[in-house]
């Protein structure tokens, strides 16, 4: 089974059917397998903050969501995580491409690696970190979590994570 | 009319609807006037008023109310696209454009200016987009309502503001009482 199956199987196996995503190279994959299935309302955003809105609307109507982004959106999301979806106390799952990390190619996104985790611990954001394929098996537990504890939860994946980059 | 005289106008027919109302004095106007479970009011997050009720209206069939303001959608201007390809036939963006950014001392907005918010939302692909006179808006937004179809309404109206308190509810429960509502 592929990674991105595996990724969206534990979504659905987890009831959330409302997805929006801001695409990354990195998550082609994944947002086409969340495209394809008709268990998940696929949403894109412009922007990820109109996307954590989207999410919150979604939530108090009874779906649970989710985010996908890249890492960068962290630095565009800040004022949204804090004051709607912490402040409101909502749940969200974040599956987030960790762009910048090894094997990065494009040098200006080691500059908002650098200040990744440090912005959500910063938040008080709980945050996993998949370096390795096996590393997803705790996704499940993951999703159990966040939505027992009603709180925006950060999963990070790297490029070593997806196999690398291919060809540049 | 400055967007408090609006606001009472067509609080009853807001009063029957599910109301994501927008941060800062919309909020306030609207919790002074008709408090009620029906309504989620925003105490922070500018901009995001369009992509809660969107996000909310697909997520169920009740109908949904925005309550946005032109500066708010100028922040987040990228909702428009994402309205215009989502289609929710129970939604209502009711963007109340007094040209000025109410909430922090009437600063002028650029809608006050040379841009035309319904016509960036035409050019967005929103197929329903109505103009209408502060005086008029109660009687478009029952239409809005009445037709099932989804409707971006821009509501042309004074600026100025009216002084009231904050609201000093607890997010949870704004948040907590509207699910609630919504489920019931």
């Amino acid at each position: 089974m592929s990674i991105s199956k595996k990724i969206v199987d534990d979504f659905v196996a987890n009831d959330v059917s409302f997805i929006t995503t801001v695409p990354c190279k990195q998550l082609a994959g994944v947002i086409d397998e969340v495209e394809a299935r008709p268990e998940i309302f696929h949403i894109p955003s412009n922007k990820e903050d109109e996307g954590m809105g989207l999410c919150a609307g979604a939530f108090m109507g009874g779906k649970r969501p989710a985010i996908i982004m890249q890492n960068t959106a962290i630095g565009v999301t800040i004022n949204t995580l804090a004051t709607l979806t912490q402040y409101y106390r909502m749940p969200l799952p974040m599956l987030i491409s960790y762009r910048g990390e090894l094997r990065e190619p494009v040098a200006c996104q080691v500059e908002m690696a650098v200040h990744t985790k440090a912005l959500l611990n910063q938040m008080n954001i709980p945050t996993y970190h998949f370096h390795k394929e096996s590393d997803a098996d705790e996704l499940d537990a993951i999703l159990k979590y966040t939505f027992m504890c009603n709180k925006p939860v950060a999963i990070l994946t790297d490029a070593s994570f997806w196999g690398g980059y291919g060809d540049q | 009319m400055i967007r408090s005289e609006i606001l009472r106008e067509i609080a009853p027919i807001l009063h029957d609807n599910l109301v994501v109302c927008n941060i800062g004095l919309p909020s306030q106007e609207l919790h002074m006037i008709d408090d009620n479970a029906k309504n989620f009011y925003m105490l922070g997050t500018m901009g995001l008023s369009s992509s809660i009720g969107l996000g909310l209206a697909l997520a169920q069939d009740k109908t949904v109310i925005s309550i946005d303001g032109d500066g708010s959608v100028l922040t987040n201007l990228g909702t428009l696209p994402t309205i215009a390809n989502n289609v929710a036939d129970n939604y209502i963006l009711l963007i109340v454009d007094n040209g000025s950014y109410g909430s922090t001392g009437d600063q002028p907005t650029y809608a006050g200016k040379k841009t035309k918010l319904e016509d960036v939302a035409k050019a967005c692909g929103c197929e329903n987009v109505v103009v209408c006179k502060d005086v008029d808006t109660g009687k478009v937004l029952q239409e809005a309502i009445d037709s099932k179809q989804m409707t971006i309404i821009v509501t042309k109206c004074d600026s100025g503001n009216i002084k009231l308190p904050v609201i000093t509810m607890d997010p949870v429960v704004i948040r907590d009482r509207f699910m609630k509502a919504v489920a019931g």
